[in-house]
């Protein structure tokens, strides 16, 4: 590997990742499951999402921070289930306070249960008050590029477009979409929903997205740790392919043989 | 009185504080957050918030999700 690509690395918010891969931490059939497929995705930054805590049940249930200890993990709490700007600002006080002041939180705010695609207009909103709160906001929005240069100007520290809706496995609908979105950008840009097999991380990488977040395609595979380490080679190998710049692509054909030396 | 605790009806002594409550839930030393009225209410102000009838209390916690 060349030394540019052994140093390149992501930086959100200031501090440096190794691994251009996200991963959510739902879905998985248990705890162990869990940390696994994590673990074997070489993922450093991992969501979480925040919910009621069981009163009186379940006390001895490994909660989700005891396998993913914020010490080792940069969590990033998600705003998942909320469909208007106040459930989202709340959602991420609570959270800020669950992580002692950790203030980084991925924004989703849904617009539609069918298809979870973003409410822009209230991302919108949610985003300039939790910047204002001084919160680090990266944003989960759809892959318009007019919005996502609103949400970069507002001061979201990354902007993640969608791939296709939110555990859907579609892959990339609108690749010159997220294109003209990573070439308007002075933040990082991430993929974020929609992918379904290592091609479609490799894709996004490709496109020249600085990472993917992902959750269902890892955990609903038949088997979620191999494809945590399948995600993890399709990320490097597109971030690769990326800076190596592809070849152009042609109509026909172009021998790779020499035709000098010919002896027939 | 009762109070609504994380949307279910919870009966509490009268005059109660929020670090009486978390104490009485079994929940110190674990990892939550609490909101009373949909405000935010800060570890450090646990002892100084006076629990009223029908105040609505949410203690979160972090779980799985993508």
């Amino acid at each position: 590997m060349s030394s540019s690509s052994s140093t390149d690395s992501l930086v959100i918010a200031g501090r440096t990742y190794r691994s251009r891969l996200l991963v959510g931490t739902g879905k998985y059939k248990d705890m162990d499951e869990t940390a696994r497929a994590i673990d074997a995705s070489g993922a450093e930054i991992v969501t979480i999402a925040v919910r009621r805590t069981n009163i009186g049940q379940n006390n001895d249930e490994p909660n989700i921070l005891d396998v993913l200890p914020p010490e080792r993990y940069t969590i990033l709490p998600n705003t998942a289930g909320c469909y208007d700007v106040d459930t989202a600002v709340r959602t991420c006080r609570l959270a800020r306070e669950l992580l002692d002041g950790h203030n980084l939180v991925k924004l989703e705010v849904l617009g539609d249960e069918k298809t979870l695609f973003p409410d822009v207009m209230a991302t919108l909103k949610a985003a300039e008050i939790l910047v204002k709160d001084d919160f680090q906001v990266m944003v989960y929005t759809n892959d318009d590029p007019i919005v996502a240069r609103e949400l970069e100007a507002l001061g979201c520290v990354a902007v993640m477009p969608l791939a296709a809706p939110i555990g859907s496995g579609l892959g990339i609908r609108n690749p010159l979409n997220i294109r003209t979105i990573v070439e308007n950008a002075k933040v990082p840009i991430l993929v974020d929903a929609g992918v379904g097999t290592a091609s479609d991380a490799a894709v996004a990488m490709e496109l020249g997205c600085d990472g993917v977040l992902m959750n269902t395609a890892i955990a609903a595979a038949k088997n979620p740790v191999l494809m945590a380490s399948a995600m993890r080679k399709a990320i490097e190998a597109g971030r690769e392919a990326f800076l190596a710049g592809r070849m152009p692509a042609k109509r026909f054909a172009s021998a790779s043989s020499p035709i000098e030396g010919l002896f027939f | 009185m009762n109070i609504l605790l994380n949307g279910a009806p919870h009966e509490i002594a009268d005059d109660l504080c929020l670090a009486d409550l978390i104490a009485q839930l079994d929940l110190i030393g674990q990892r939550f957050a609490v909101e009373v009225n949909a405000e935010l209410v800060p570890r450090s102000r646990f002892a100084e918030c006076h629990l009223i009838s029908g105040d609505r209390v949410e203690i979160i916690q972090a779980v799985g999700g993508g």
